[in-house]
């Protein structure tokens, strides 16, 4: 599904990562943990292609592709999806205006017929109601004056929506309470099927408790660490990320 | 369309003779000579049969505007007008004029109708290719018959102004200026010397208008050209909603267009007025785009009256656009609903007056302007209150999008109010398409000019409502292909 060898990225001339290599095979969901500034959001960022984050060495083969040889929206044609740590308002666009758009691109992409306003909402009810959502989110504009448990929930909709072969959660746990956790958690684990991976970012274990990975990256200073199996999640809880911190300094 | 050098002469020689035998019989030609002179005057009124107090009015209107500056206090940028250079009159066009089959018409021209979603009858009449009936378009030669007779029926007249000239000519002479006096600005004042067509509208006491002033017309109105005058009454109690333009670009060929719109709604009336304009914008540098200097104003004569402007405005090298209200009405209101794109090298300087005279009158005033390119664009806009204006009321709100690093947008508000009791308000943004937006976006799998577009729409949403329903589908397409290469 994923393979990264040896990655090097820089931000604003800034080495970040740092000879990074991390392999998800289908169907297994891993989590990458590690301490502030240890370049966690840049390695999800560098994965969606966005401008500023220079890919300067290594690989990133995704389904048999150079991943860095295609744009943010062929990436996301093809499956790839970040949900946000911090989404995004677009103010005056309702949601579920944003939702069609972004499916419709994704199937004109593929070669698929778009599924006209009928049939779209059709199926946008069904994932609103699949994941105990109220349809009142959709015909707001999209996460504008949302709390910080809707925007994470309107990532987890969005992905339920476009059914992404590799889901990347940046932080998605961050500032939500235990019901809404438990939403994002349903949500991620609702996809989990032999074909689709996902990546899940973090600081915490908590989520990796609704969440199972099959397996657990500590990521500092640019590179992974150290690769264990979930109990590694509880041992960090515990110790925390002293060891890394000070390991490669 | 080149006039033959034997018209000419012809009339030339005539003109030489001080019209001993006058215009109106003796020549046929399409067009009159290029220049502007009270000869051309005279021609154009004569060509058109109309009654002596027209030919005066134009006449006097020809003088006043000789004498008068050019308005300079636009920000806009452009050489001086050489007004010797136009033709100010050609009859309608021809069959035989224009493109064979769209095989001829130009490709970029056919790849924005594909887009907006025009069908491909309705493309040959745009495009101007030659002998599409308008009828055949909508498939049905009762169409036009059917609207007419459903306007007759309840009494509306709906027609063009030369033909008001017939039907009802105490109307048009009663009205016909007394918005928008003829000396008002130098472009208004040049329209009331040589307009050349229009539309005219006169709803009767308690009628309210049974379809939008629409579709089927957009396309037979074409060929009214560079200076339209349009005339809308609203008699006592009376509703019309009148829709000018087309989202399709137009072929035109004349640069300068100076069009001058009246509306009049009496006691209990209210006239809803949408644009789309479209022109020509010119190339990335705004070469060969129309000038487009247009004087709009609304009178809210009556008590209790409302006049509603709506306007997208995409196209033309130069903007220059104020559509108004003047509320003499008690309770009367008046709204101003725009969004002016602006991309590569164009110019708008636009905005609205609201003029309060009457008491407990009420305005509003939402403004969307989107500048990209090198473009730049100024919102000016005048709130004024007059002594008499108890208790009148004002709410404004201009929001500037700016896209890229080589545009600009100018907000330029005008408060004048002389009663204390007055409400006026006036919030005013400025933003940018932000690169987290767009990442968002994209990491949806929506591509950039297509993410622009979206963002776009989202900034003039409360606008785009205004439109009526088939207008805003097409509309919210046109914001987008307006905006093609603004971005990467």
């Amino acid at each position: 599904m994923l393979e990264i060898k040896d990655l090097h990225a820089t931000v604003g001339g800034t080495e970040i990562l740092k000879g990074l290599t991390l392999t998800i095979e289908p169907g297994e969901t891993h989590a990458i943990m590690g301490p502030n500034g240890s370049g966690k959001s840049t390695l999800s960022y560098v994965l969606a292609g966005r401008d500023g984050y220079e890919v300067t060495g290594g690989r990133i083969i995704y389904e048999g592709e150079d991943l860095t040889e295609l744009n943010p929206e062929e990436r996301a044609a093809k499956g790839v999806f970040l949900a946000f740590q911090y989404p995004v308002e677009i103010p005056g666009v309702p949601n579920s205006t944003f939702l069609k758009e972004s499916v419709n691109a994704v199937r004109r992409y593929n070669g698929e017929k778009e599924l006209d306003a009928i049939k779209f909402m059709k199926m946008l009810r069904g994932k609103t109601k699949e994941l105990g959502m109220s349809d009142d989110m959709l015909k707001r504009a999209v996460n504008v004056g949302f709390s910080g448990g809707e925007k994470k929930r309107n990532e987890v909709l969005q992905m339920a929506v476009l059914e992404p072969k590799l889901a990347i959660l940046d932080e998605t746990d961050s500032g939500l309470d235990i019901d809404a956790l438990k939403i994002v958690a349903d949500g991620v684990n609702a996809l989990r099927s032999p074909e689709r991976s996902s990546l899940i970012i973090t600081h915490y274990q908590r989520l990796l408790d609704y969440i199972v990975p099959d397996k657990v990256h500590v990521l500092a200073h640019g590179k992974i660490q150290r690769t264990g199996g979930k109990e590694l999640a509880h041992e960090l809880e515990e110790k925390g990320y002293a060891d890394f911190v000070g390991e490669a300094a | 369309m080149v006039a033959t050098a034997e018209t000419v002469d012809q009339v030339q020689t005539i003109a030489g003779e001080k019209y001993k035998y006058g215009f109106v019989t003796d020549i046929e030609s399409e067009m009159a000579p290029m220049g502007l002179s009270e000869d051309i005057v005279r021609f154009i009124s004569a060509k058109k049969n109309e009654p002596e107090w027209l030919l005066e009015y134009r006449l006097k209107a020809y003088r006043r505007w000789l004498e008068m500056p050019e308005p300079k206090w636009a920000k806009v940028d452009f050489p001086q007008i050489d007004y010797q250079a136009y033709h100010y009159y050609s009859a309608p066009k021809s069959a035989d004029d224009g493109p064979a089959s769209l095989d001829e018409v130009d490709p970029k021209l056919l790849e924005t109708y594909e887009k907006l979603g025009i069908p491909l009858r309705e493309q040959e009449l745009l495009a101007g290719v030659k002998n599409v009936a308008v009828d055949y378009v909508f498939d049905s030669v009762s169409v036009a018959t059917t609207f007419k007779k459903k306007l007759e029926e309840v009494g509306v007249i709906f027609c063009p102004i030369s033909e008001a000239l017939e039907r009802c000519p105490d109307l048009v002479r009663k009205y016909m200026g007394s918005v928008v006096p003829m000396a008002d600005n130098k472009h208004a004042c040049l329209n009331a010397a040589v307009f050349t067509d229009g539309s005219f509208v006169y709803i009767p006491p308690g009628v309210r208008c049974p379809m939008e002033l629409s579709t089927y017309f957009r396309i037979n109105e074409m060929n009214t050209g560079q200076f339209e005058r349009t005339l809308i009454i609203a008699d006592k109690g009376s509703y019309v909603s009148y829709l000018e333009g087309c989202t399709a670009p137009m072929r035109d060929e004349n640069q300068l267009h100076a069009a001058v719109v009246e509306l009049i709604a009496l006691d209990d009336a209210e006239i809803k007025y949408s644009t789309v304009q479209n022109w020509y914008p010119g190339d990335e540098d705004g070469k060969g785009g129309i000038y487009n200097f247009v004087t709009k104003r609304g009178a809210c004569r009556g008590k209790n009256s409302k006049i509603s402007w709506t306007q997208v405005e995409t196209g033309s090298a130069i903007t220059w656009k104020y559509p108004s209200c003047i509320l003499q009405g008690d309770n009367s209101v008046g709204e101003f609903y725009s969004i002016a794109i602006t991309n590569n090298a164009q110019q708008a300087d636009t905005g609205t007056k609201m003029i309060h005279i009457g008491k407990n009158t009420t305005s509003r005033i939402i403004s969307k302007g989107i500048s990209a390119g090198k473009s730049d664009q100024t919102y000016r806009g005048l709130v004024k209150i007059s002594p008499k204006a108890v208790d009148a009321r004002n709410y404004t709100q201009c929001d500037s999008l700016l896209i890229g690093d080589k545009c600009g947008a100018h907000t330029v508000p005008y408060i004048e109010s002389r009663n204390k009791g007055a409400i006026v308000e006036h919030e005013a943004t400025t933003s940018t398409i932000s690169e987290d937006q767009l990442f968002y976006l994209r990491q949806r799998g929506i591509p950039e000019e297509a993410a622009v577009a979206l963002v776009v729409n989202g900034f003039c949403r409360e606008v785009l409502q205004q439109l009526p329903m088939e207008f805003a589908v097409e509309a919210q397409k046109l914001v987008g292909i307006s905006l093609e290469g603004s971005v990467g």
